[in-house]
């Protein structure tokens, strides 16, 4: 018998206003899968993604994590986005790392990374600390618990934003183009990461432009096309033998 | 200027002075507490509040930034009572240095919250933070920092503002200092007086805010 889905989105739409960014979208992902989305900007990779972390509100559609469905229930008939207590215990069963890292520089390294797990998983001081430098050792940046934001490389800040995300323990990892903001030499130490966690067996989600890393990383890639999902299947299929115009010019022009 | 003179009319004056700069303490510090605690709220509903609440509170900041402090110094003092609220010129002066106070404070706090990038609660949501809690840990403890130093700087404008009670007949040390003045006639030596030390409080705050903003830095 199939188990669940880890991820199940069906018919998912998004407009800003009167543009409709996501005109029904459907994927299914199991445990263990690591699905990279390509496409060119607009074409709604990023918005999916948001959507997932419930960032984004949506307008029809359904997003099952682990069998669950998040963000949205039916009332009477009627669909009805959930309390917020509901979406914030949702948006923790995905870890999300943003392009702009979005560390708290208020805060260390160590203390970035404890916060969710003080505040959410409820986890004693203690507690919180042996977990976050675990992850942080795991990311090879044990020895800067200590430092502020502002004083870590872009390539640390994104690596303790990654360990900020796992050391939550969610189902899914959502990684929303991670190196499009370091300087070329800072993003293999970022992919690396990413990499040894794929080989751990973490589920993860990945919008990427990068697409050396998405070939080498994914069970499956996606290739998004103005809302849709243009074509799908596993990388090396998906790079060598595209079957759309569309996808043939999109690697074209892309860098490998 | 005659030095023993002076120091002779400063000892006949040192009780007057003394209680004249207590009051002005007492003042600043209570203007500036209520003020700041006010303020934090005006903020909040400002960036926060619903709707109508929001339009409310705009046009209470609106209103009270647009009127001198002269001004409504003596009118918590005279209108209030034609309404029938009766407060001493003491409770009055407090009332409109607190008003004054609370409207910067509360644009300083919508200000600095609208200047933390977007990024910062998305990144506290997407680890499951309430609202509440992005608040708390991740969105206030920055826009305080980030008020600091303009905090500090309306502070020291408050104990400034506070010489407009001796209008009202509230003897904090400028009014002190002209009692004194007016039963020795040494106007320049004795407004001098009272001028350096308005510059040491002013300078004490300013240190201090320095030192705060020193402790609370982050690279």
């Amino acid at each position: 018998m199939m188990s669940e889905p880890l991820l199940f989105i069906e018919n998912l739409h998004k407009s800003f206003g009167k543009l409709e960014v996501l005109k029904g979208v459907d994927l299914t992902m199991n445990a263990s899968d690591v699905v990279s989305i390509i496409g060119s900007s607009g074409s709604g990779k990023t918005t999916m993604l948001r959507c997932v972390n419930l960032l984004e509100e949506f307008h029809e559609g359904r997003i099952l994590i682990d069998g669950e469905e998040i963000g949205y229930t039916l009332k009477n008939g009627k669909r009805q986005r959930l309390p917020k207590a509901q979406i914030a215990r949702h948006r923790a069963l995905t870890g999300m790392v943003f392009q702009t890292f979005n560390l708290f520089p208020h805060l260390t390294a160590l203390k970035n990374v404890t916060l969710g797990l003080i505040k959410v998983r409820k986890m004693k001081k203690d507690e919180a600390a042996e977990v976050a430098r675990h992850w942080l050792s795991r990311v090879g940046l044990l020895d800067r618990q200590d430092h502020y934001p502002g004083q870590l490389s872009g390539g640390q800040q994104q690596r303790v934003a990654i360990a900020r995300a796992i050391a939550m323990n969610p189902k899914l990892m959502l990684f929303d183009e991670v190196t499009s903001a370091l300087d070329p030499e800072l993003v293999n130490e970022v992919l690396n990461v990413i990499k040894d966690l794929a080989s751990d067996g973490m589920t993860m989600l990945i919008v990427t432009h990068e697409m050396r890393f998405a070939f080498d990383v994914s069970t499956k890639v996606i290739f998004m096309n103005e809302g849709r999902i243009g074509e799908q299947g596993p990388p090396a299929e998906l790079f060598n033998n595209p079957k759309s115009k569309r996808l043939a010019e999109f690697i074209q022009n892309s860098t490998f | 200027m005659d030095v023993a003179q002076f120091l002779h009319e400063f000892w006949i004056a040192r009780g007057a002075i003394w209680d004249g700069f207590q009051m002005t303490v007492a003042i600043s510090a209570l203007s500036i507490f209520f003020g700041t605690l006010l303020g934090l709220f005006v903020g909040l509903a400002l960036v926060y509040a619903w709707l109508p609440v929001r339009f409310v509170v705009r046009i209470y900041v609106d209103f009270i930034r647009g009127t001198p402090v002269f001004v409504l110094v003596l009118a918590s003092f005279y209108i209030l009572s034609v309404i029938g609220i009766q407060l001493t010129a003491f409770q009055a002066g407090i009332l409109a240095i607190t008003a004054f106070c609370s409207t910067h404070v509360g644009e300083m706090v919508r200000g600095a919250l609208a200047a933390i990038p977007r990024g910062q609660s998305e990144a506290a949501m997407a680890i499951g933070l309430t609202f509440r809690q992005t608040f708390q840990s991740v969105l206030m403890p920055q826009a305080l920092r980030q008020i600091l130093p303009t905090w500090v700087n309306a502070a020291t404008e408050m104990v400034k503002a506070s010489t407009l009670l001796s209008v009202i007949g509230v003897a904090e040390l400028l009014l002190a200092t002209q009692q004194v003045i007016s039963r020795n006639f040494l106007s320049l030596e004795f407004y001098f007086l009272a001028g350096f030390i308005y510059f040491l409080i002013d300078f004490s705050i300013e240190r201090l805010g320095r030192f705060v903003e020193k402790k609370l830095a982050y690279c």
